[in-house]
């Protein structure tokens, strides 16, 4: 706007300069024409530096985001607002969220949600791989944020005993040793990590989602989390128990249980056996 | 020269008379062998803790040959691949050593923890019968006295074995250890620095809890085993009052060869069923937890179950914490009440109850006979209450894991145990209470006036009876023969306790009772053939 001014006023004082005598219809009429040319040029010189009221709307979305966004309008769009920005009271804001969010929640079945309660609950997946990928461009265009690296198996050649360490002191609090989950406080839970893929579990420590703390990547880099999902994948899920049946791998809850209800059970009707025989 | 005559029969003879020339065995061993044990199942249940104990001595002599009990720090260069070059302690690197290099060191290490779990177990079981059935009473107060040590010595063996692989769950376990010592008012430092040597975890612990595991524990666990028998043997037995059986005299069979055929039996499937849990169900996969580290905690870090009643309390014990306004300010953690005066408590009631009750119900005599629980309404009540609070209090030890998996709210778990803890056990007590004076009457009703036998009757002015088969032959009055006394024993409540279905056929894969040519042993009057079956029916005749 100043700009504009300043040029104006320079050509003002240029006209100003060299007087000619003119008779006053034509000084009239080329002071009306020197206004309207003025104007234009400042109104054109607005339009084109002041961000205009479509460039909202202007960068332009990829086909898969625009594919992720018809399925977001129809439904996401309930509980997190018609352009992602949340709802007072349903769903939180998506901007800044990026598509490993996207992809962790949907692909393992959590969004969309059944209910509102403490914490979403893993179900079957409401969209294919290829929805899942696309509403997670829609997002990443949105907003920015995280993103799961390429690939399915995103723990080739890792460390599996680095990992180990890893996964006991940042996952073992909540996810138990054998990966099991377990309880919070309020009917949160830490689920189990037992059906959980490579990807899911990359994003989810990259986006942290609902009780979980984000692990980025300055805190866990790109191999450490390799390392820790080969652990999972590796040792937790595809280990066979070298004890035997393992008990749901809860602890010493359900061994006491056992006892219990195996031990005492075959003992005592073991000895209601031999009183009998007399 | 006359080749003497080698005669296997006399042999036996021979040796045993050898033997009681120089020993003079015969007299005792002959008393030893005639003594007699009465006969129930419920006896059994002690035995189940003496076999899992003989398990344990076991398979615990086995994994001390190759368990090393150093808290030196070592590079794991085992067959485990995820542990393989993390540096670990001795004590850690050689349960994984027992458990994936040792031949059989898996199973013997399951074994023993399973054996322990059952030997835990099974005392408790044992301690309810003792209860339930007032053989606590005079003049068996000393040996329920050596019972209630057996299960708190049981306990620091217990603890002391799982504190020893010093895996990630042992040294939680050792840490909380350390928290409820130090808790301990004006003593607590003191006791946890000379435990530890020093501040937690110091690096003597591991040496010092394997010499009291393998040595001290054991030592007087076999001591107390040996007066708890010992005491069995010179008091007698008790008996389940009866036929024949009266305050002075047991009523049974003899050690040998019954009873100890008997025993030997029970023993062999008491440690298959070790064997087979051992050998089925994964216990205390130390692997998973990785070497102890004071940063690693896993959820559902739990105790085994017999300490987990103290875990429980902790976690119900609202944060309540006193302070003193004395010298600098001395604060009593709320730590201390649940896991140090709590047990304490449960420790001198436990004990003291047999003397309690002699003196609430001025009861001094001597009882050889039990009493069935429902004919000691009181004492049946207190221990049903004190069954529901320690089983409050093992739930809430467990409630992570029961909150998680049956998708309850943790806090709710909490708040439920804390009112479970103080409204469960009353309720207890009064059911059990109604419970045993409604067995009671019902005992009363069968004897005064017969056993129900479902045949309903039409009075001629249309009232409908339920005809009852009185238990003595009726005086021809009103269909009542004369009333029974109680005797402290099962009373007959079914027809077919009356013969109504002639008796069942008894045998486990053949009927036992064959018919009367059968050989039968001397012990055994023959078997009389089955009586005709006849119908009874209301008693009229059309």
């Amino acid at each position: 706007m100043t700009s504009d001014n300043d040029r104006r006023r320079g050509l003002l004082a240029r006209l100003r300069g060299r007087p000619v005598a003119r008779s006053r219809g034509r000084r009239r009429l080329g002071a009306a024409v020197r206004l309207a040319a003025a104007l234009m040029l400042a109104g054109g010189a607005y339009t084109v530096f002041a961000p205009g009221v479509q460039a909202q709307d202007n960068p332009p979305l990829s086909a898969a985001a625009n594919e992720g966004k018809a399925l977001f309008d129809v439904s996401c769009v309930t509980c997190h607002g018609r352009n992602a920005q949340g709802v007072e009271g349903r769903g939180p804001s998506l901007i800044g969220v990026g598509s490993a969010s996207v992809e962790f929640q949907v692909s393992s079945g959590r969004m969309p949600m059944a209910r509102q309660e403490a914490q979403a609950m893993r179900k079957p997946p409401q969209f294919t791989d290829e929805q899942v990928r696309q509403l997670g461009q829609y997002i990443q265009e949105l907003g920015g944020g995280p993103q799961v690296p390429q690939g399915n198996n995103l723990h080739e050649n890792a460390d599996m005993a680095a990992g180990g360490e890893l996964f006991r002191i940042n996952c073992s609090q909540c996810h138990a040793f054998g990966g099991g989950g377990g309880a919070l406080s309020s009917g949160k839970y830490a689920p189990s990590l037992r059906p959980a893929s490579d990807r899911q579990i990359y994003a989810a420590m990259l986006s942290g989602p609902q009780n979980m703390p984000v692990f980025g990547d300055n805190q866990i880099t790109p191999e450490q989390k390799a390392d820790i999902i080969a652990y999972i994948q590796e040792t937790l899920k595809h280990d066979q128990d070298q004890g035997g049946f393992n008990l749901g791998r809860y602890g010493p809850s359900t061994e006491g249980l056992a006892i219990f209800l195996v031990g005492i059970v075959a003992l005592v009707f073991t000895s209601l056996w031999i009183a009998g025989k007399s | 020269m006359k080749r003497r005559k080698f005669d296997a029969a006399a042999l036996p003879a021979k040796t045993a008379g050898a033997l009681d020339d120089r020993f003079q065995a015969a007299t005792p061993l002959r008393k030893l062998l005639n003594k007699v044990f009465p006969d129930h199942w419920s006896f059994l249940l002690g035995e189940i803790a003496l076999f899992s104990f003989i398990v344990l001595l076991l398979t615990g002599v086995f994994l001390t040959f190759f368990f090393e009990p150093a808290m030196t720090e070592v590079v794991y260069d085992g067959s485990y691949a995820p542990l393989r070059g993390t540096p670990m302690s001795a004590a850690y690197a050689s349960s994984l050593d027992l458990s994936f290099d040792v031949r059989g060191g898996l199973i013997m290490r399951q074994m023993h923890h399973w054996a322990a779990l059952l030997f835990m177990a099974s005392i408790v079981v044992h301690m309810l019968r003792v209860f339930f059935t007032g053989a606590f009473r005079k003049p068996r107060e000393t040996n329920w006295i050596i019972g209630s040590l057996l299960f708190w010595v049981g306990f620091l063996a217990g603890f002391t074995g799982y504190s020893l692989p010093d895996d990630g769950l042992s040294g939680t376990g050792l840490r909380i250890a350390s928290g409820i010592i130090l808790s301990i008012p004006v003593i607590g430092s003191w006791v946890s620095s000379s435990i530890f040597g020093g501040e937690f975890p110091g690096t003597i612990i591991i040496s010092r809890f394997f010499i009291a595991h393998v040595l001290l524990i054991p030592g007087l666990l076999v001591a107390l085993i040996s007066v708890h028998l010992g005491l069995v043997f010179k008091q007698k037995h008790t008996q389940w009052p009866g036929p024949g059986r009266t305050n002075e005299n047991v009523v049974g069979e003899r050690m040998f060869p019954r009873y100890a055929l008997k025993q030997g039996g029970f023993f062999m499937v008491v440690f298959g069923v070790i064997a087979l849990m051992g050998g089925l169900f994964q216990i205390n996969p130390i692997w998973y937890f990785g070497p102890y580290e004071a940063w690693v905690v896993s959820a559902a870090s739990q105790p085994d179950w017999y300490v987990m009643f103290l875990d429980g309390s902790t976690r119900l014990m609202p944060a309540w914490e006193i302070s003193i306004p004395l010298g600098d300010g001395y604060v009593i953690p709320p730590l201390f009440w649940p896991t140090v005066v709590l047990p304490g408590i449960l420790v001198g009631l436990s004990t003291m109850y047999p003397f309690l009750e002699a003196r609430r119900l001025k009861d001094y005599k001597h009882h050889n006979l039990l009493q069935r629980p429902r004919d000691a309404p009181a004492r049946t009540a207190v221990g049903a209450m004190a069954v529901s609070f320690y089983v409050v209090l093992t739930l809430s030890g467990g409630n992570d894991v029961i909150a998680d998996k049956f998708h309850i709210s943790l806090n709710a778990m909490t708040w439920a145990g804390r009112i479970g803890l103080l409204v469960v056990p009353p309720l207890a007590y009064y059911v059990a209470y109604r419970l045993c004076l409604g067995l009671q009457q019902h005992d009363r009703e069968v004897l005064a006036h017969g056993v129900e036998t479902g045949i309903i009757k039409r009075l001629p002015d249309g009232r409908f009876v339920e005809v009852h088969q009185p238990l003595t032959p009726t005086d021809g009055h009103d269909g009542h023969g004369p009333a029974l006394d109680y005797v402290g024993w099962v009373v007959p409540k079914k027809m077919n306790r009356l013969g109504a279905l002639g008796p069942a056929i008894r045998g486990f894969f053949y009927p036992i009772e064959k018919p009367a040519e059968a050989p039968v042993s001397p012990g055994h009057p023959p078997v009389e053939p089955r009586p005709e079956r006849e119908e009874i029916g209301s008693g009229e005749r059309r």
